[in-house]
This record gives C-alpha cells, sequence and structure tokens, in this order.
C-alpha cells in the first residue's frame, strides 16, 4: 500500500533521514522503534507529508505522494494520523471534532460534483449518526456535546483515534500516541489501538511501548541516525536482534 | 454657579427648540457608522494579511503577497489618521475624478488603517494557537485556508478578542477628526450648537460625557462576548 523509496529529509544541513526504504502491505501493524532524535517520528511525519520529504519517494495506492506537484489533501484524507499530544480542535465539541472533516470534504465532493444523489443535510446527518457510533464504541457517548477541554488524556487519544478513522482511512500513523499520557490511561489507548489491529486496519505506529510491539506488530523496524538499521517479526526482532546498536538499546529498554 | 446654570439653560434651549437633538443624532450615528464599519473592514483586511504572513513561505507568490502585505501594513502605521483622510480625499479623489462624501471617505480610511493595525493583532493570536492545531486540520485532508478559517482563526479571536476591543475604542475615539474631510460627527454637532450659543462649556462637556458612555458600554459588550466564546476552555 506504501512504498518507500530512498526517503531523505534534511532540516537546514541537519540530514535527519539518510534513506528510508521500506513496503508497508495491506493489513501490516509496523512498529518503529529507535532511541529520541533518532528520525523516527520525521519518518512517520513524511509518509502523509507533514514534512515535505527532501528526496525520493513515497507511493501511496500508485502516486508519489512526495511530489509536491500531487494534490496532498486528496491523499490525506485516507491516511489517519494520531498525535502525541491529540490535537482535538479546541474550539469545537467532542462530536464536533469528528464530524467535521467528513462534512466539509464530502460537501466539497458535492459541490465538485464527485459524489451524487445525497444533500448537504444527509451528509451531515450520515456524518452524526457514524460519529456517534464510533463515540459509543469507545463508551464516550455521554462526552459528544462537551469540550475537549473536559476530558482526561486517555479520552482525548480515544476521541482522536476515532475522529482518524471517521475517515475511513486506508491507513493510520500513531506518532507517540501514549507518550503524552498519564500511566493509567495507556492502557485504554492501547487497547483501542489492538482493536483496530485486529479488525485489519493498516496501521504505522512510532512509540516506546515495547509490549505492544511484540504482542500486536508483524513488522517491527529500529531506525537510528536516519537509517532502518534493523527490521523483522517481533519474534526475530526482540528474540534474536543482529544489530548491535539495537541490542544496545533494547538492554536500555526492557529492564 | 448661577453662571453654569445659564449655560445649561442655553444648552437645553438650543439642544430641544432650535433641533440640535437632529444634529447630535446624526453626529452619533455618523460616528458608530464609522468605527463600526471600519473595524469589520479591518478585521477582513487583518486577517487576510495575518493569514498571508503565517503561510509557510517556499513559494514564490506567497513571498510577494508578504512582501507587499508588509509594505501596506507600513504605510499605514506610518502616517497619522489625519493625514490619509486628507490624502484620500484632497489627493486621491480629484486624481482619480471619484466623488464620495466624507463619511465614506471616513469608513474607508478607518478600514484600511485599522486593518493595518489588525493584522499584527490578528498575526500575534494565529502564533499563539498550538501548531498541533494546524497539523491535525491538514492530517485529515483539510486545506491550509479551511483550517484556518474553521480552526485557528476562532482560536486566534477568543485569544485577541480585548485587544480587538482596545482597538474598537480607539477607532471609535479617533473618529473625532472626521470633521477634516468634512462627516458630520459628534464634534461636529455639538460644534454647531456651541457655535450657535456662543457657548462651548457644557455641549463638549456632553460630548465628552457620550464618549464615555459609549466606551464603557462598549466594554461591557465585549466582556460578555469574552466569556461566551470562553466556553471552550471551561472544565467541569
Amino acid at each position: 500500500m506504501i512504498d518507500v523509496i530512498n526517503l531523505k529529509k534534511k532540516f537546514g544541513d541537519n540530514e535527519i533521514l539518510r534513506g528510508i526504504d521500506i513496503t508497508i502491505e495491506k493489513g501490516d501493524i509496523v512498529v518503529v522503534i529507535g532511541p529520541s532524535g533518532s528520525g523516527k517520528s520525521t519518518f512517520l511525519r513524511c509518509l502523509n507529508c507533514m514534512e515535505d520529504p527532501t528526496s525520493g519517494q513515497i507511493i501511496f495506492k500508485g502516486t508519489d505522494i512526495a511530489d509536491m506537484k500531487v494534490d496532498i489533501n486528496e491523499h490525506r484524507r485516507h491516511m489517519g494520523m494520531v498525535f502525541q499530544h491529540f490535537n482535538l480542535f479546541n474550539n469545537k465539541t467532542v462530536i464536533e471534532n469528528i464530524m467535521l472533516a467528513p462534512v466539509i470534504l464530502q460537501t466539497k465532493d458535492l459541490k465538485k460534483g464527485r459524489i451524487k444523489g445525497t444533500t448537504k443535510k444527509q451528509i451531515k446527518e450520515e456524518a452524526r449518526e457514524n460519529a456517534l457510533k464510533l463515540l459509543k464504541r469507545i463508551g464516550l457517548e455521554d462526552k459528544a456535546d462537551v469540550y475537549p477541554s473536559t476530558l482526561s488524556g486517555g479520552q482525548k487519544q480515544r476521541v482522536a483515534i476515532v475522529r482518524a478513522l471517521a475517515m475511513n482511512p486506508d491507513v493510520i500513523l500513531f506518532d507517540e500516541p501514549t507518550s503524552a499520557l498519564d500511566p493509567e490511561m495507556v492502557g485504554e489507548v492501547l487497547d483501542l489501538m489492538k482493536e483496530l489491529a485486529k479488525e485489519g486496519m493498516t496501521m504505522v505506529i512510532v512509540t516506546h511501548e515495547m509490549g505492544f510491539a511484540k504482542e500486536v506488530a508483524n513488522k517491527v523496524i529500529f531506525i537510528d541516525e536516519g537509517k532502518i538499521l534493523e527490521s523483522g517479526t517481533p519474534k526475530e526482532f526482540f528474540g534474536n536482534p543482529q544489530n548491535e546498536r539495537l541490542k544496545e538499546f533494547l538492554s536500555k529498554v526492557l529492564v | 454657579m448661577g453662571n453654569f446654570s445659564q449655560k445649561v439653560d442655553k444648552f437645553i434651549e438650543i439642544f430641544i427648540a432650535q433641533n440640535g437633538y437632529v444634529k447630535v443624532i446624526e453626529g452619533l450615528k455618523n460616528t458608530m457608522l464609522i468605527a463600526v464599519l471600519g473595524l469589520i473592514i479591518g478585521i477582513i483586511i487583518g486577517t487576510l494579511i495575518a493569514t498571508v504572513r503565517v503561510i509557510p513561505k517556499y513559494k514564490v507568490l506567497p513571498r510577494i503577497l508578504n512582501g507587499f502585505c508588509s509594505f501596506y501594513v507600513g504605510l499605514f502605521r506610518g502616517t497619522p489618521m489625519v493625514v490619509q483622510l486628507l490624502v484620500v480625499y484632497y489627493v486621491l479623489l480629484p486624481i482619480f475624478g471619484m466623488k464620495m462624501t466624507g463619511v465614506q471617505v471616513a469608513v474607508m480610511v478607518f478600514g484600511l488603517n485599522s486593518g493595518a493595525y489588525i493584522s499584527e493583532i490578528m498575526r500575534s493570536g494565529i502564533l499563539s494557537v498550538d501548531h498541533g492545531q494546524m497539523e491535525a486540520g491538514r492530517a485529515v485532508g483539510l486545506s491550509f485556508g479551511t483550517t484556518m478559517m474553521k480552526i485557528v482563526i476562532p482560536q486566534a479571536v477568543k485569544n485577541i478578542l480585548p485587544t480587538l476591543g482596545n482597538e474598537f475604542i480607539a477607532l471609535i475615539k479617533e473618529t473625532s477628526v472626521v470633521s477634516f474631510v468634512g462627516a458630520a460627527d459628534l464634534y461636529v454637532a455639538f460644534n454647531y450648537i456651541g457655535s450657535n450659543s456662543y457657548e462651548f462649556m457644557v455641549p463638549y462637556l456632553v460630548m465628552a460625557m457620550i464618549y464615555i458612555v459609549i466606551v464603557l458600554v462598549i466594554s461591557a459588550a465585549i466582556k460578555i462576548m469574552e466569556r461566551s466564546l470562553r466556553k471552550s476552555d471551561r472544565r467541569h
């Protein structure tokens, strides 16, 4: 689904990614680990061009989205993203957060004649219904009309995940989704992510949760100094690491 | 104080018997019209300029627009409002052979002028909104402009509302110079009453009180608006 070919990213003279190649198939759960400053977040953010790659290709469903001429908004609709700091829209209620993008983008499609046989009102109603269904799924339907500032961190992140789901994405990118959470809230977010994984959602996850990587991933990659130093199934990766730096890293984080 | 009560009587006589109140109402209307329309135009122009100034500048077009906006802001912040009024009314209108009333010119100049100031206020407001809000909007496929309009600017406005209120109050007070181009504002009205009675003490005192009342009412209105906009911050 996503083919990354020789992806490089520089910030000024600082080369963060030095040539990343990876293929992500439909249904893959790819977990990216690495020390801080290794480039793992930058790699994830390049996948939907939140950071524009300096060079290289990102082929998403047959289109090179690293090409600046591509209408990136069109492709981002199909790639959800979940942030470390949730980034719920503060000026919108919980349900508006979930409905906003589907309503705006489908209304735009309707105007351009790309979808037919519906009305603006119908689009809104369907989005609302869908949003309520998603909220029910995470047990927060009673929070539909409150503002994000009243939610706990774990609740915010679960809303952020269903906000991404509301777009029916082909893949969801997770940028350290549990790093900003209090320890007792990590579980509820990881549980939701596990559910998505079971349903066959394609996911790319940057995380420090090694237990989650072992249990859920079908592919783990280790990035350091802007390169993929090792990748494999969790069994090989954690059971029999080859790369010296990975061994050292694992010895520090697996205690 | 017999002297003063005589002056008050004279004022009341002209105010009521000689239709002075008609002039005052007219003046009040023009003052508010110039300030309110000026503010609305200013907010529109200011928001556009502020948006241009925060667009990432890799491409040529944003750079050119940005240069133009800097020039505009510099021009309007670098000259007094009175000078701008005079230049438009006595220089630009004749050159372009256009006819506009004093009030129209005042609305235009107040809008353009406050646009320059509001753009800086708005820019600081936009920069005060966490960058993650823009990223989240872009990540779901919304364009820069849509995210700006639906997510960032509403939050920016909430942050700058007190400053925006000050700008509005400043605009109302500055309308007292529009008589330079023949617009009949509050000052013109009370000046008329004063000239007709050869007695300026009471008219100008009343004028000052009217300005204070307007400003107090607006300050109260801004407080109420602020409170309702802050509802998304409330925790319960």
